[in-house]
């Protein structure tokens, strides 16, 4: 994966936020500042908030109280500050092919020479050859790449990941590994979930523990990316 | 407590004295005899019950924009109310052509507006009963209530524009089609009759609904 | 990127997606071909009173039709999450719902005229004297079918029986397309045709007030 030299480097800052499906609380007073060019990784059981914090930070769930901010965002760079999400669903058309889907959305974001972009991407992800293949032929690794693919194309300077390892094999997962590394080197700010010790997490440079919808613990604030790591999800 | 007490008692009191009013004091029609008398309630329940669906396209309005509880419950409230209005607006009509007209209905334009209308409400407490989150249940169900809402005068527009191309018996002889004075009087006294016990009806199923959520709260507190 | 340039870019996506597989358009005149047999079977209009059914008839077929035909619209964008790549992509979510609704009207327009020559033959009624202001209603009546459908298809698609919902929440909400459109029509297709000119007006009114409402809440009804 190439640098995507024209970022400008961006955090996260997460004031207050609450987020109530119906009576319960999936996200309690969660205030998180994220630096521009981290690495950090989200951990905890099912359940514990950390899909809804991301998607917070996507902006496709509206916090029922408190503010998001993305300290460092300039509106020059292609795509607004917007960050790049990848969720457990591809969140891309099974009916368009490959190069169908990324132009799509590059077309959406104004990114220029769209064409041109998705080639690129789909070169980098190892796409290439089924670029006019239907999305829906691919297998379980290749949806993982078109999503990482559809997530990137707009040179985002903060990437969201939710369990990227999940159902990953282990050549996969040192595949992704290497990328997401490449992508953190070249300045985008990276959060994501995990469950776990591996290869991926190895990559972070801050961990944080969420239980209940609340941060309950922080490596910036001392404790052990192991401890963190390894208490969630057990 | 007391000032509900004393709002029923004063809607019940209304009510009752604007019956009294439909059948001693108002004259009886020339042509259609003592049915008639129920013109004054068909008519006092439909406005009341436009006047509650407002109150529900404000109270969706204020959800959408401030995000509080108590905005869908007044929605709710109110929905309900001006169903149960339409309704008596819907069995009175027919009860009142049957003898005058030997028919039961004739897609009469405000009756079948008044039908389109009263399907346009039970579908709004319908799509609340297939959503189960309340947050998502509040915002769908203004968002619909203000389309909903919306429609309304494009109902009786479309539906009184269809029937002068195909013109047909009319039902309510036309409110202010020359009332006597004390007919007038009469009929006036009882919309104000009607909304009042409207009004009243909304708050007691507020203050329920309002309750009903602090059970939940108290339920879920004793669970966790 | 701009509105317009989203929305053409979205229309784009949502006209090849349909036009490989032509699920949609296909099962949509199939239905309206049925829907119209049925009724030439339960009604047996004679040549005269055909022309006054008729048109009607027709409406309430592409009513029907597309209660159905739009239920897809945004459920679809489900199986994948893409409805939240689109949010994320786009900075005017308007542009998702501008996209769906001309595509919607397309399809149904599409479907109408394939279905128009079968409808004559059927019902023994000339359309080509008029065919400019039959086409005119029949653009008007499809852009407000589709517009109040695209949302309301947003709203079912979060609710459960949303197949059973959408057509509840859609057909009451309708009723002044129906009305004026087969009005319209049946006064086309007379012996002695007359433009109904206050009925096209009404309906691109209908069409003015819904697509401001969309454009005023559309955002709120994706939301999460």
């Amino acid at each position: 994966m190439p640098p995507t030299s024209t970022l400008s480097p961006t955090g996260l800052l997460f004031e207050n936020i609450d987020k109530r499906f119906g009576g319960l609380f999936a996200l309690r007073r969660v205030s998180l500042e994220i630096a521009p060019g981290e690495c950090v990784v989200l951990a905890g059981r099912n359940g514990s908030g950390k899909t809804t914090l991301l998607r917070v930070a996507a902006r496709i769930v509206r916090p029922t109280a408190g503010k998001l901010s993305f300290p460092g965002a300039s509106s020059e760079s292609a795509g607004n500050g917007r960050p790049g999400y990848v969720a457990h669903t591809t969140m891309v058309y099974d009916e368009l092919s490959a190069e169908e889907n990324l132009i799509l959305f590059a077309k959406l974001q104004g990114v220029s020479q769209p064409a041109a972009r998705a080639e690129e991407l789909l070169r980098e992800v190892g796409l290439y050859e089924r670029r006019t293949s239907l999305v829906r032929t691919f297998s379980r690794g290749m949806r993982q790449r078109i999503a990482i693919a559809r997530a990137l194309v707009h040179r985002p300077s903060v990437l969201l990941f939710d369990e990227p390892a999940t159902g990953l094999d282990p050549l996969g997962i040192s595949w992704l590994a290497k990328a997401l590394g490449e992508v953190n080197r070249s300045g985008c700010t990276v959060v994501m979930s995990l469950h776990g010790e591996s290869e991926i997490s190895a990559l972070a440079t801050r961990a944080v523990q969420l239980d209940a919808g609340s941060i309950v613990a922080d490596t910036k604030s001392g404790a052990s990316l192991h401890s963190i790591l390894t208490f969630g999800g057990s | 407590m007391a000032k509900r007490i004393i709002l029923g008692a004063v809607a019940v009191l209304l009510v009752i004295a604007s019956a009294y009013a439909s059948f001693y004091i108002a004259p009886e029609e020339r042509t259609m005899g003592v049915i008639q008398r129920i013109f004054y309630f068909h008519v006092g329940s439909a406005w009341a019950g436009m006047d509650a669906f407002l109150v529900c396209f404000i109270a969706n309005l204020l959800y959408v924009w401030r995000r509080q509880e108590k905005y869908d419950w007044l929605g709710v409230s109110s929905a309900e109310v001006g169903l149960v209005l339409t309704t008596v607006v819907l069995i009175t009509g027919p009860i009142w052509a049957h003898p005058v007209w030997g028919i039961w209905w004739t897609w009469d334009a405000r009756l079948t507006s008044t039908f389109v209308l009263w399907l346009l409400y039970v579908s709004y407490l319908l799509l609340r009963t297939l959503v189960e989150e309340q947050d998502r249940r509040a915002l769908l169900s203004s968002l619909f209530g203000i389309f909903a809402f919306l429609d309304v005068p494009l109902v009786f527009g479309a539906i009184r524009w269809w029937r002068t191309q195909h013109p047909s018996p009319v039902i309510m002889g036309g409110q202010g089609s020359g009332l006597d004075p004390t007919m007038k009087k009469v009929f006036f006294f009882t919309v104000l009759a009607m909304n009042v016990f409207a009004g009243f009806l909304i708050v007691e199923r507020y203050i329920l609904e309002k309750l009903k959520h602090e059970v939940d709260i108290l339920q879920r507190e004793a669970e966790a | 990127m701009s509105l317009l340039s989203n929305t053409a870019t979205l229309l784009g996506k949502e006209l090849r997606t349909e036009f490989r597989s032509r699920e949609l358009l296909t099962t949509t005149v199939v239905f309206i071909l049925v829907v119209l047999i049925l009724f030439s079977f339960a009604i047996s209009p004679t040549a005269e009173e055909s022309r006054e059914f008729g048109p009607g008839l027709l409406w309430l077929a592409i009513l029907f039709a597309a209660s159905l035909m739009l239920q897809p619209c945004f459920l679809r964008e489900q199986s994948n999450d893409t409805l939240s790549s689109l949010r994320l992509a786009v900075d005017d979510p308007f542009a998702i719902f501008l996209a769906k609704l001309v595509a919607n009207t397309l399809f149904l327009l599409l479907t109408e005229i394939l279905m128009l020559p079968l409808f004559s033959v059927f019902y023994n009624i000339p359309i080509l004297p008029q065919l400019r202001y039959l086409l005119l209603v029949l653009l008007l009546g499809s852009l407000g079918i589709s517009i109040a459908g695209t949302a309301l298809s947003a709203i079912s698609a979060q609710a459960r029986m949303r197949e059973l919902l959408l057509p509840l929440l859609l057909l009451p909400l309708l009723t002044p397309i129906l009305v004026v459109s087969a009005t319209v029509s049946v006064s086309l297709l007379e012996r002695e045709p007359v433009v109904l000119w206050k009925g096209i007006g009404f309906l691109a009114i209908f069409d003015l007030v819904f697509l401001t409402a969309l454009w005023l809440f559309g955002e709120y009804l994706l939301e999460e």
